[in-house]
């Protein structure tokens, strides 16, 4: 019964996108697609009905070189192709996709930029999203409840309480109420951001935490965390390692290899969350586009590989809700376990090594 | 490349927003959270502990109960064979008093009986002496005239007679 049910919902399916697709083969630009996707832009575009872009224009706010500040709507660029108020933005080149204007010599440099772009947007409604959900938690614990707690509260505790009970207390040592709300926050807030990301609607689907920039902010505030509360032992552990007398004294060859490893930790963060979500979101998208770049080939090959299509970005969504907990996970544990490392209060270890 | 290529403006948003939903959420959402849970876990704790010394004690008041139970069972089986002795012995003396009493009853009447008896013989003797010798005295009044030595004759015959007749 439901097997069949099943199999008349698939060649529904089926029969829509041969109708949708099969008709009027125009082989798109993958490459295009994929990269403006996972790159910021100025218009939120939702879809198309028609001839009609359905976007959300979002306020471009620009600083240019002489020192004016303009606000106005993306919608005066008309995608792309229209100059407002001396900016435009670049087509090819070094800034493309980016506002810039011209300066004396003619040549194309960057104002300050600080419009509100898709992936800004999306930020702050996923910020939005995460206080919703801590907030009116942390305001039904303040009533002093001593139920237990059921449904979706429960879950959040539930997630809650494993990171503070498995990454928290036994990465950080004995500083860990300290360092609590800082490495809840940063999980929640990774967590809430990929998994958004994963949502193909607006107001989902932007890439966020596949942006460098947003990871670049939390690698820094987990470098700032980690060096600002290193103790005594972990700077010494920097400057003066227990190790050959020299690889120290002639040429700081161990030093210089600490140092480096303090600057390589925050980066390696960065990179990974950068690198592991923008993948999740190009994979994503190249499996979709599958189904428009086999348009052309004739209808038996382009149903054949809708459906492989279709299964296979079924089947990256659920490895991507994994990748969206692992990540946060990831991130907010190695964050834990550097705080600790900094948090050393002798270097014993160091001589056992 | 350009991907690699942090952009200031987001940059600078992300900081913002990451930098209120820190503040925000570090002074009211988790230590709120997690001190309440911690609250709970030992109120939790406690309760457990609770549970467990009223259980102990609840265990060791049941065995005292028992105890005492018992106890009072002992206590009970005593008194009652102490009571048996109790009554047995009561029996026992009413018994011996009643046996004695009779017996000294008996012992009295038999007295009294012997000494009636023994009276009236004396008596009955005296008055056979006497009707005997009126007799005697009659029948020999004239042949005797009040003979001692037959008097004395007569007196030991009556005494034979008597004691032949007791």
């Amino acid at each position: 019964m439901q097997k069949s049910k099943l199999k008349k919902i698939s060649l529904a399916l089926l029969a829509c996108l041969l109708f949708s697709f099969g008709a009027k083969a125009q082989e798109p630009d993958v490459k295009k697609v994929v990269f403006d996707h996972l790159s910021d832009s100025y218009t939120w575009h939702i879809t198309a009905i028609g001839e009609t872009d359905v976007a959300v224009y979002l306020p471009v706010i620009v600083r240019s070189a002489g020192g004016e500040w303009s606000v106005f709507s993306s919608s005066k660029f008309h995608h792309g192709t229209a100059a407002y108020n001396g900016f435009h933005i670049a087509q090819e080149g070094k800034y493309k996709g980016k506002i810039v204007e011209k300066n004396a010599a003619g040549e194309e440099i960057r104002p300050w930029d600080f419009s509100l772009t898709k992936n800004a947007l999306s930020l702050l409604i996923n910020c939005t999203i995460l206080l919703l959900v801590i907030l009116p938690l942390a305001r039904w614990y303040k009533g002093g409840t001593m139920k237990p707690v059921k449904g979706f509260r429960g879950a959040v505790e539930m997630l809650i309480l494993s990171i503070y009970d498995e990454v928290i207390k036994p990465c950080v040592g004995e500083d860990y109420r300290i360092y609590a709300p800082y490495l809840l926050t940063v999980f929640f807030f990774i967590f809430v951001n990929n998994l958004v990301g994963l949502v193909p609607f607006f107001p989902g689907g932007a890439n966020v935490t596949g942006n460098i920039a947003i990871t670049m902010v939390l690698a820094l505030c987990t470098f700032c965390v980690v060096n600002f509360s290193g103790t005594k032992a972990y700077w010494k552990e920097i400057f003066w390692p227990e190790v050959p007398l020299w690889l120290k004294v002639p040429a700081p060859i161990m030093p210089v290899i600490e140092i480096f490893g303090v600057f390589t930790k925050p980066f390696a963060l960065m990179i990974r969350l950068f690198g592991n979500i923008m993948a999740g979101h190009a994979v994503t998208l190249g499996l979709i586009c599958l189904v428009f770049i086999t348009a052309s080939m004739g209808v038996a090959v382009n149903a054949g590989m809708s459906v492989v299509a279709v299964f296979f970005t079924c089947f990256i969504t659920f490895v991507e809700c994994l990748v969206a907990y692992i990540q946060a996970y990831v991130f907010t544990l190695l964050s834990a376990v550097f705080i600790g490392m900094a948090r050393v209060k002798h270097t014993d270890h160091a001589k056992q090594m | 490349m350009s991907l690699l290529i942090p952009d200031t403006g987001l940059l600078f948003w992300m900081a913002l927003s990451f930098g209120i939903v820190f503040f925000v959420l570090a002074k009211f959402g988790f230590p709120v959270i997690i001190g309440a849970v911690e609250k709970r876990s030992s109120y939790i704790e406690k309760a457990l502990e609770d549970a467990r010394v009223a259980e102990e004690k609840l265990a060791t008041l049941g065995k005292q109960a028992e105890d005492i139970l018992a106890k009072a069972h002992g206590e009970r089986s005593v008194l009652i064979s102490e009571a048996h002795e109790i009554k047995n012995k009561i029996v026992g003396e009413a018994k011996d008093a009643a046996e004695a009493e009779a017996r000294k009853r008996l012992s009295r009447a038999a007295a009294e009986i012997e000494e009636t008896r023994s009276k009236a013989l004396g008596r009955l003797r005296e008055q056979v002496a006497d009707i005997s010798v009126k007799i005697a005295g009659k029948v020999i009044e004239k042949e005797l005239q009040g003979d001692e030595k037959q008097l004395k004759l007569i007196n030991r015959l009556l005494d034979e007679e008597i004691v032949n007749k007791a």
